[in-house]
């Protein structure tokens, strides 16, 4: 094996991907080479490292210094400054947002500091199609483990003691899903990875699949063998080809290395797995509608009981986790429960992933311990919210979630206390919003979505969440009336209590906590037909500041609608019946003498 | 070249389709995968490729029918050769993605759901890809891009235009 002087990995997960990181890549190839360097440096594609907003990053190690937004046109710099010469290459670190004070090592970033990666531990540090890589890190050393020095007993109380609970949603402790399956009669029974990652703003299980896939293919083994199944599944979204491609690699190497198949490691367990890719409808991540699915059908749930651990896959007793539960499972083995036990809160043990996204200065993917508040997470981690705008809301839970607003900042986050909060933990999606989103459009954004993908079977769900967007819709065109949110608020628990999934129970959640935490925005929509966040664009109004105005006329050439009028030199007037509210007078205006209401 | 029938669909996509029906053919929970391979030969699911599908498979033509009209991926409809997804997540929409759709409405002169008539695009608004951090986001195809403001979007078409 040769030896390496240094390694370079860039990051190849999908947002590095559409920033441009294969380009960076193949320069690297070709300078190595004519730096006659391939020898001593190797270059390493990594999956996800996490800050998306800063791509394409790249980590130099000995040293493990990061630089970011890499162009093809620097690589030959930092070939020959830091590669060579030793130097950083300066321009390229990473800058605290506010300070701006450089960062050079990858382990001092704040970002990348504070986490606690026990899910995520190989997303952006191993090449996730060489399985070599994985096995170097610990990979299959706890199915080796399982399989050898464990009954299937001693691998469900191993979960059970950890306290890990399903990271998909609802929080369901594992281990009581293993030995429910377990225990259930049958004969033949089936393991599902539900990767099915529907949540708009979660993004994790993809940056598991994409970046550590045998992270998943170890522990379903694990999972077979606990539960006494022979075969698996797993169900990835259409949305996510580049997973559905790494899985399927990953999968065929694993079988070349007897670690999936017949007979595995040399004992007498056998287990496979086949990938079903879904094709696009939303409710398919709720558990009786995936099995449907999965089974060729309509994606339509159904009532539960029965469970799906006696009755799942085709009646059969089936076991269900998610991907980043599934990625915590061969830590807890290695490790034991008692050292993952030492993270997080009483009652929610280990790590949450959390998908950073919205109006934040590092957006990406950061695993702290469960109990880490939002404070921490936004302005710590996250470096706080840009263009000196004020903290609004942080949405949780996607479109099963709430808000969480300024009072809840320092509230430590779990199961349990993002629940009282008003919200849910959900998928571990985070969107941050800023003084410029309107709440009560971001409750319309969610209804739109959750009734669009409502698959129509109860009444509850596609009746009545119809119904409230219906009202929705009006408050953002000014039209509410004040009666319009107790009516909101009859429906909302109308439809949680009969809906028959979790996608109809979980809809009203957006509004309920909209309504609760912004009752004021909602009024005045309502009261006085204007959106404070200026995003409503049915209650904006673009007036002329005539003291302003020179009468230069450009906005009325401008104006798409000729709702502009005035004469030369003297202040124009805008036609509020025949604005469109487009915004290019506002645009085009050199004076400054437009206004936004 | 292979015989053209069947509404000027060719013989030869009609062998591969039936070749990934024998696959399938007797396998529980086989249609949807086979529905994925047969959009890809087509470009679309027409009726008779439904038809084609239903008889291979031994699938009431009803539950096939069923099925593409409960998933978004599956279309009825021919596509435009490029199909520009514009993410409507939550990142995406509260970092504007509302204003990019708007922006390809106007460029492309249709709307969302639309071919254009030269028969080049087709848009679309798709659930979140995941590429939260890069919002607001769109694809083309294979090609993602990110950090997209309005002004971008007639460059990025330009550049499918003259391919």
């Amino acid at each position: 094996m040769n030896l390496y002087r240094a390694h370079v990995l860039i990051c190849g997960g999908a947002g590095c991907l559409s920033s441009g990181c294969k380009a960076v890549q193949e320069k690297f190839i070709a300078e190595l080479k004519a730096h006659n360097l391939e020898n001593e440096v190797k270059m390493v594609e990594t999956g996800c490292i996490g800050t998306c907003d800063l791509g394409p990053v790249i980590v130099i190690y000995p040293e493990g210094v990061f630089y970011k937004k890499v162009a093809p046109e620097d690589v030959q710099e930092i070939i020959e400054e830091h590669l060579i010469k030793g130097r950083y290459v300066t321009r390229l670190l990473y800058e605290r947002p506010v300070s701006g004070e450089q960062i050079p090592f990858y382990n001092e970033i704040d970002f990348f500091r504070k986490q606690q990666r026990i899910a995520l531990r190989n997303v952006g540090i191993i090449n996730p199609e060489v399985i070599e890589e994985y096995i170097a890190r610990d990979g299959y050393l706890a199915l080796g483990k399982v399989l050898t020095q464990y009954t299937p007993e001693q691998v469900i109380q191993e979960i059970k003691d950890s306290g890990l609970r399903g990271r998909g949603g609802a929080g369901f402790p594992t281990g009581l899903k293993w030995e429910f399956t377990r225990k259930a009669p049958g004969d033949q029974k089936y393991v599902i990875c539900n990767a099915d990652e529907g949540d708009p703003g979660a993004f994790m299980d993809r940056s598991v699949l994409e970046g550590d896939p045998h992270s998943v293919i170890e522990a379903m083994t694990i999972a077979g063998y606990a539960v006494g199944a022979n075969q698996g599944y797993v169900y990835v979204r259409a949305e996510y080809p580049l997973a559905v491609q790494r899985l399927e690699d990953a999968i065929k190497k694993a079988r070349e290395f007897g670690m999936l198949g017949e007979n595995i490691l040399g004992t007498s367990f056998s287990f496979d797995l086949e990938i079903r890719v879904g094709a696009g409808a939303f409710v398919c991540g709720e558990e009786t509608a995936l099995l449907a699915s999965i089974e060729g059908k309509r994606g339509e749930p159904r009532p539960k009981p029965p469970f799906p651990a006696s009755h799942g896959l085709w009646g059969k007793p089936t076991l269900i986790n998610n991907v980043e539960t599934y990625a915590n499972i061969p830590v807890i083995i290695n490790r034991g429960a008692d050292w993952f036990k030492q993270f997080g809160t009483e009652k929610s043990k280990g790590t949450k992933v959390f998908a950073l996204a919205g109006k934040v200065n590092n957006t990406g993917l950061v695993e702290v311990p469960m109990g880490t508040t939002l404070r921490e997470v936004i302005f710590e981690l996250g470096g706080g919210i840009p263009n000196h705008k004020r903290f609004k809301a942080a949405q949780t839970g996607g479109p099963s979630g709430g808000c969480l607003t300024e009072k809840d900042l320092d509230r430590p986050m779990d199961y349990e206390s993002l629940v009282a909060a008003g919200s849910m933990m959900g998928s571990g999606g985070l969107i941050v919003m800023d003084e410029d989103n309107c709440m009560v459009d971001v409750a319309r954004f969610f209804l739109e979505f959750t009734q669009d993908e409502s698959c129509g079977k109860c009444t509850p769900c596609r009746i009545g969440t119809k119904r409230m967007l219906e009202i929705l819709i009006k408050i953002t065109q000014g039209k509410g009336e004040e009666r319009d949110l107790e009516i909101l608020e009859e429906l909302a628990t109308t439809i949680k209590a009969t809906a028959l999934c979790g996608l109809g129970q979980s809809a009203p959640n957006p509004v309920l906590s909209t309504i609760r935490n912004f009752r004021d925005e909602y009024l005045a929509h309502i009261r006085e037909k204007r959106c404070p966040a200026k995003v409503c664009r049915a209650l904006l109004q673009y007036t002329i500041i005539s003291e302003l105005c020179k009468g230069c006329g450009l906005c009325a050439r401008n104006c798409p609608e000729k709702a502009i009028s005035g004469e030369p030199k003297k202040p124009y007037t805008i036609d509020q019946e025949k604005c469109i509210k487009c915004g290019n007078c506002l645009d085009k205006c050199p004076f400054n003498a437009i206004e936004l209401k | 070249m292979a015989e053209a029938c069947c509404h000027g669909i060719s013989d030869e996509k009609y062998q591969k389709l039936d070749e990934i029906i024998n696959q399938y053919k007797g396998k529980p929970g086989g249609l949807i995968p086979v529905l994925h391979q047969a959009q890809l030969i087509f470009g679309y699911l027409p009726k008779e490729v439904q038809i084609r599908v239903a008889e291979g498979l031994d699938i009431p033509l009803s539950e096939v029918y069923g099925v593409i009209t409960f998933y978004s991926f599956f279309s009825q409809k021919p596509r435009g050769k490029y199909t520009i997804g514009v993410c409507l997540g939550t990142a995406c929409y509260v970092k504007g993605a509302a204003e990019i759709v708007e922006a390809l409405e106007e460029n492309l002169g249709i709307k969302v759901g639309d071919t254009t008539e030269n028969g080049e695009f087709s848009l679309m608004v798709t659930r979140c890809l995941g590429a939260c951090g890069l919002a607001p986001v769109l694809t083309i195809g294979e090609d993602v891009y990110g950090r997209l403001t309005p002004d971008k979007i007639p460059e990025i078409i330009k550049a499918y235009e003259n391919r």
